[in-house]
């Protein structure tokens, strides 16, 4: 039984890795926005400039990089989550429905190719970002950043499944994407200090858990931060297994 | 004592038992109190017209929706309590396309086989079976999305094969495919049977489907099961022949004709007047003689033959099945429509 567990995993992970890598358009796509910012945003702050709420001396860029990384995470963790609705729309759900096989497995299958893939996008973010002039503390901290771009993966890709099993179809891919997804991002201090917020915003920050993404991802990367490290991994930690188990639920009770 | 013992030797032969299953969404009955049996090795049909409740009784009966009321076992096990050994038992091809499209043919099977626990031996000697069986083997690298129509249904059946399965749906197997392709699907669906000892249950609306392919077939509409036997049996129930009258005023001719004794059943589909009779041929020169000046009709044109499995759904239903099928066809231009708003 345990082993058939695996091999679920497995084939749905392979599944996952093999429409990725022929999916070129899309990695490219995916790779363009992230860039974009660090281009746009990034540089667009000269070393001179210093942002309040940050110490001083941080470059801006060295800043915004860790920010980005966990949007690059959040948007493809959420796609891989969403694309349940995909199949749902191409028939290819019921094939995996009706299998003899664990929905949680499925789940999990699925979450496993997704953060694998997120992973390699936020890799090939970071690589590009050193070209640009980031800096890393150093090496062990790459070690720790993979950790938390782990730990947002499993989150959000959990997250994307829920809501994708309470969906009946495609039709309000585009309102999430608006009214969930790009708030999360936004409201995660990706882009300046959270105690930049005004009073009355800063709830919704700390509501967000791409905040404590963020936030991990900047201790790590650039020793930086405004929560303890261990808070920031215990609330992920929460958030995913939280996520992980909700979506598992709603899938399985999927009927189709 | 000796009824018991009985009871449980017909149960392990029936390969599919269903008592008074029922399905309802929001209180419409999409499938109501149904009652039948496959025996095993059978090609089992359902005939109807479009939302009868065909798939819906078939998505029951693969788990993958909850029956409201009813019990149905395949192979022994419950399709609510014991949903993994019937899913291990089963294979089925769904009504629409289920392929992962950005997946070669080869790589649709491999998936299969290992989601089913296949060996790495079994898993490959398979494929290769399975490819040869729908002669899809110098296809099996190419993308599913660059495959034909008729090719995704191929390798749609290949696939619910993969894992040796006791018992195959196939749920409307050749909808729009031309008449080629459905004659080689009709092969290979024998093939099955008769190869691999697979019992086989199939949805339809095709006359000549369910007459060529099922041993048994149940004749649904509005969820109802309304006549279930042999397709010869269900002719036979017409008994001798139909008549098939043009004529015009159709209505006045009907209400005349209905009077006649040797007149068995009557029905009428707009001008064409069906008079269900013994002996045809000697009933024919009957009609002749009626004065159709005086009766104030006039005979277009007569037609006589054995009765169709076409004629058997009109005695039951009251209606044609493309009847049926016309409104539904507005119905799916509307979803069309639909669509293309979004
Ligand atoms: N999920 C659902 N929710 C509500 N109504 C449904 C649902 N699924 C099916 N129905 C309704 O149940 C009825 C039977 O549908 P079903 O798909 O079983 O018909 P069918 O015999 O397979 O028809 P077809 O030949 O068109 O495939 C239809 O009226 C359909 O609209
Ligand atoms: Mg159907």
């Amino acid at each position: 039984m345990k082993s058939n567990n695996l091999e679920t995993i497995y084939v749905m992970w392979l599944r996952e890795m093999k429409r990725f890598l022929r999916a070129k358009s899309r990695i490219i796509g995916t790779l363009l926005l992230p860039f974009f910012f660090l281009l746009a945003v990034g540089s667009g702050f000269n070393s001179g400039f210093s942002l309040p709420g940050a110490p001083p001396g941080v470059n801006y860029l060295n800043f915004l990089v860790p920010g980005i990384l966990g949007m690059t995470m959040l948007f493809s963790s959420m796609s891989t989550g969403i694309s349940v609705l995909w199949d749902k729309e191409f028939g290819f759900l019921k094939e995996i429905m009706v299998a003899p096989v664990k929905r949680f497995a499925i789940v999990l299958g699925r979450i496993a190719g997704g953060v694998t893939t997120a992973l390699i996008q936020g890799i090939l973010i970071l690589i590009l970002s050193l070209f640009l002039g980031f800096k890393m503390v150093n090496l062990p901290s790459f070690i720790l950043a993979l950790l938390f771009m782990f730990l947002i993966g499993i989150g959000f890709i959990g997250f994307g499944v829920a809501i994708a099993s309470k969906m009946e179809d495609t039709q309000g891919f585009s309102l999430i994407m608006q009214f969930v997804v790009f708030p999360i991002f936004l409201f995660s201090g990706a882009f300046f200090p959270v105690i930049n917020f005004p009073g009355w915003l800063r709830p919704i920050a700390y509501l967000d858990p791409l905040t404590y993404g963020v936030d991990g991802l900047r201790s790590s990367l650039i020793g930086f931060s405004q929560f303890p490290l261990f808070l920031d991994l215990i609330i992920l930690l929460i958030f995913g297994s939280l996520m992980v188990i909700l979506g598992s639920w709603l899938f399985s009770k999927t009927e189709i | 004592m000796q009824i018991f013992d009985e009871y449980d030797i017909m149960k392990t032969l029936f390969m599919i038992r269903v008592e008074n299953l029922t399905k309802k969404f929001n209180g419409f009955t999409a499938v109501d109190n149904i009652s039948f049996f496959v025996n095993k090795g059978e090609i089992f049909g359902f005939l109807g017209p479009n939302g009868a409740g065909k798939t819906t009784t078939i998505k029951m009966l693969a788990t993958l929706l909850k029956p409201t009321k009813g019990e149905a076992k395949i192979c022994g096990f419950d399709v609510l309590k014991e949903k993994e050994n019937v899913r291990k038992s089963i294979g089925i091809v769904f009504q629409e396309p289920a392929l992962d499209n950005r997946l070669t043919g080869f790589e649709n099977l491999d998936f299969h086989a290992r989601l089913y626990g296949l060996d790495k031996e079994t898993r490959k000697k398979r494929i290769e079976e399975v490819l040869n069986l729908v002669e899809l083997q110098d296809k099996a690298k190419i993308l599913v999305i660059n495959y034909s129509g008729g090719m995704q249904r191929r390798l749609e059946i290949a696939r619910g094969l993969m894992h040796y399965p006791k018992v195959l749906f196939l749920d409307e197997p050749t909808l729009g495919l031309d008449p080629q392709t459905r004659h080689r699907i009709w092969d290979y669906i024998l093939q099955l049977n008769q190869k691999e000892k697979i019992t086989i249950i199939l949805t339809t609306h095709y006359m000549e489907e369910a007459d060529y392919l099922c041993q048994r077939v149940g004749i649904i509409d509005f969820g109802k099961i309304v006549a279930l036997d042999t397709p010869q049996n269900l002719k036979n129930i017409l008994g001798g022949d139909v008549i098939s009258i043009e004529v015009f005023p159709p209505e006045r001719a009907f209400e005349i004709f209905k009077t006649f004794s040797w007149v068995k059943k009557i029905n009428r589909c707009n001008s064409i007047i069906n008079l269900n009779v013994e002996q045809g041929e000697k009933k024919i020169p009957l009609l002749m003689k009626i004065d159709q000046k005086e009766a104030g009709f006039e005979i277009k044109s007569v037609n006589l033959r054995k009765p169709t499995l076409e004629d058997v759904f009109l005695y039951f239903t009251g209606k044609t099945i493309r009847d049926g099928e016309a409104s539904q066809e507005e119905k799916n231009k509307m979803t069309m429509r639909g669509r293309f708003r979004r």
